[in-house]
């Protein structure tokens, strides 16, 4: 086992985790007030959800030995049989504990399926959206990311480069929200009503816990800590800065001022489109890619106005198009010898082909929800908020008039009973 | 009586007080409103969407004052008020039937 890979994958793992808290704030601040907490559950659930599944049949599903035509892993780990302490991942010198990897890779499947929750925000059923991200990482995410990552992955087999989750991660996430939002409809009022972000400060401070937990994904994933993650590190730093410096540009070019939502949008675009390919590029590569995709995301998020879907906090915009830009320009840019046409053709087919299995798998399962227990809140619901119908709960109060307590704490449980005044005699 | 309503920019209100106080005023309301007038509201941008904010932040005043003196506070308010600029807001004055002291009845002109 080597010491230093497993002290930085188990503070990787830790990073990552910050990234789920850290998107829910990005999304949360994004809504508006009504539904500030659902935006943030969304995401907070699935650090339940998903960390269950993973003990249960996720690891096993996604790292387990390939079950035959690299589709999926088998059952031999349900449940962590098998997994001690003492298993090892990896060839030795570089080893680390199956623990320590699985850790991390599970910080990984519960972020995936929260970011699709941006492209729900508002309208959606809080149980029927566990129950959504509960069977879609079981059948999509899992498999995809055994095809992606695992050595008999049929994509990694075809050496398609997705170094942190481009493709597995945010294409697929991308394509799922799309898939959902096309099925869940319009927010009510969509194009009409004004839907402004209710807390750009949150939704700063979110892009900021990203940024700053994604060097835990990105270079983290080099399991080893070495050239491969000092690379990736600084990659990660330096495309996401120009990201920004991108969206701002095109955003005070096309609509005259440099907005803050802006800033943080363009950062993790550049975030998502290094995520496949800055272990393979040199700082120069990040550049370039960190520039497209600032420009090209804060073209893409104008899409949905035109096209007429209402992927609400534009998970398409940022998440698909961004990893589709790392993913392909991977094929451009690597410095490592494994640039040009040949590799930009695997890159778009992995790109691609896990694009239309996360489509159409979310969108048949979406469906399939939605007919079943329904997926979308009521008029209602929706127009009232869902924090209150969901969550009972509201984000904030405003106002000091209006309320009163009604306290459902059984009394009769003695001491803090209240009391009558006693042995008071009172004048007539 | 006259009951003197102004309807202005926020950040005027202090001013305002000050040249109440300096006139004479003794109490007044303050109460956040919000509107617009001929120059509308304003335009923000999230993410190239256009949102025009139609109802901006505005406070409004009121203040009640003998007739005779009516006029030149309005004058006060006006003048503490403006910065020149578009949607400095407005102030009017409508006369009061009567008005109440609560804590010990006074009514009329003692009450204020």
């Amino acid at each position: 086992m080597n010491g230093a890979n497993t002290a930085f994958v188990l503070i990787s793992a830790a990073l990552v985790m910050l990234m789920t808290p850290g998107l829910a704030f990005f999304y949360g601040g994004m809504v508006r007030v009504k539904s500030a907490l659902n935006m943030l559950m969304m995401s907070f659930i699935s650090l339940g959800v998903v960390s269950l599944l993973w003990v249960l049949f996720g690891y096993s599903l996604t790292f387990g030995d390939d079950i035959g035509g690299g589709l999926l892993g088998n059952l031999d780990h349900i449940g962590f049989q098998g997994i001690e302490p003492t298993s090892l991942w990896g060839e030795k010198p570089d080893a680390i504990p199956v623990l320590a990897f699985a850790l991390f890779q599970l910080m990984f499947a519960v972020i995936t399926p929260a970011l699709i929750s941006g492209a729900v925000a508002d309208r959606v059923k809080f149980g029927a959206w566990a129950l959504f991200i509960t069977v879609w990482t079981t059948i999509v995410y899992f498999p995809v990311a055994h095809w992606v990552w695992q050595a008999d992955g049929w994509l990694f087999k075809k050496e398609v480069i997705d170094f942190a989750g481009g493709t597995a991660v945010h294409i697929n996430a991308g394509a799922a929200g799309l898939a959902v939002a096309l099925v869940l409809g319009k927010r009510i009022g969509f194009k009409k009503d004004p839907m402004r972000p209710h807390n750009l400060p949150l939704v700063m401070l979110g892009s900021g816990l990203l940024w700053f937990g994604w060097f835990g994904f990105n270079a983290g994933s080099a399991l080893a800590a070495n050239g491969t993650a000092a690379n990736m590190a600084f990659n990660t730093q330096v495309a996401t800065g120009v990201a920004m410096l991108g969206w701002l540009a095109y955003e005070r070019i096309r609509h005259g001022a440099f907005t803050t939502l802006g800033a943080a949008s363009g950062a993790v675009a550049g975030l998502v489109a290094i995520t496949p390919s800055g272990a393979a590029v040199n700082a120069w590569g990040a550049i370039v890619i960190g520039l497209v995709a600032g420009v090209v995301c804060s073209w893409a998020v104008s899409l949905k106005y035109k096209l007429g879907y209402d992927d609400s906090l534009d998970v398409v915009g940022v998440h698909l198009v961004g990893g589709l830009i790392g993913t392909l320009l991977v094929g451009v840019l690597a410095t490592d010898g494994v640039g040009g046409a040949a590799q930009l053709g695997k890159q778009a087919l992995g790109a691609f082909t896990v694009l239309l299995y996360s489509f159409v798998v979310s969108w048949i399962l979406a469906k399939l929800i939605d007919v079943t227990i329904g997926f979308r809140a009521s008029e209602d619901e929706e127009l009232g908020g869902i924090d209150q119908a969901f969550h009972a709960e509201t984000a904030y109060d405003f106002s000091a008039v209006g309320g009163s307590a009604r306290s459902t704490v059984p009394a009769a449980t003695g001491a803090s009973a209240p009391q009558k005044p006693h042995n008071k005699k009172v004048d007539a | 009586m006259k009951l003197i309503t102004a309807v202005v920019k926020p950040h005027r209100l202090d001013e305002i007080k000050e040249a109440l106080q300096a006139f004479g005023v003794q109490g007044l309301t303050v109460t956040e409103a919000s509107g617009y007038g001929r120059q509308r509201g304003h335009t923000e941008v999230y993410r190239g969407a256009e949102y025009t904010v139609d109802l901006v932040p505005k406070v409004r005043i009121e203040v009640l004052v003998e007739d005779e003196d009516a006029d030149d506070l309005v004058d006060v308010v006006v003048k503490a008020a403006r910065t020149g600029k578009i949607g400095d807001g407005k102030v009017w004055s409508v006369p009061v039937e009567t008005a109440v002291r609560v804590r010990t009845g006074e009514r009329g002109p003692d009450a204020l």
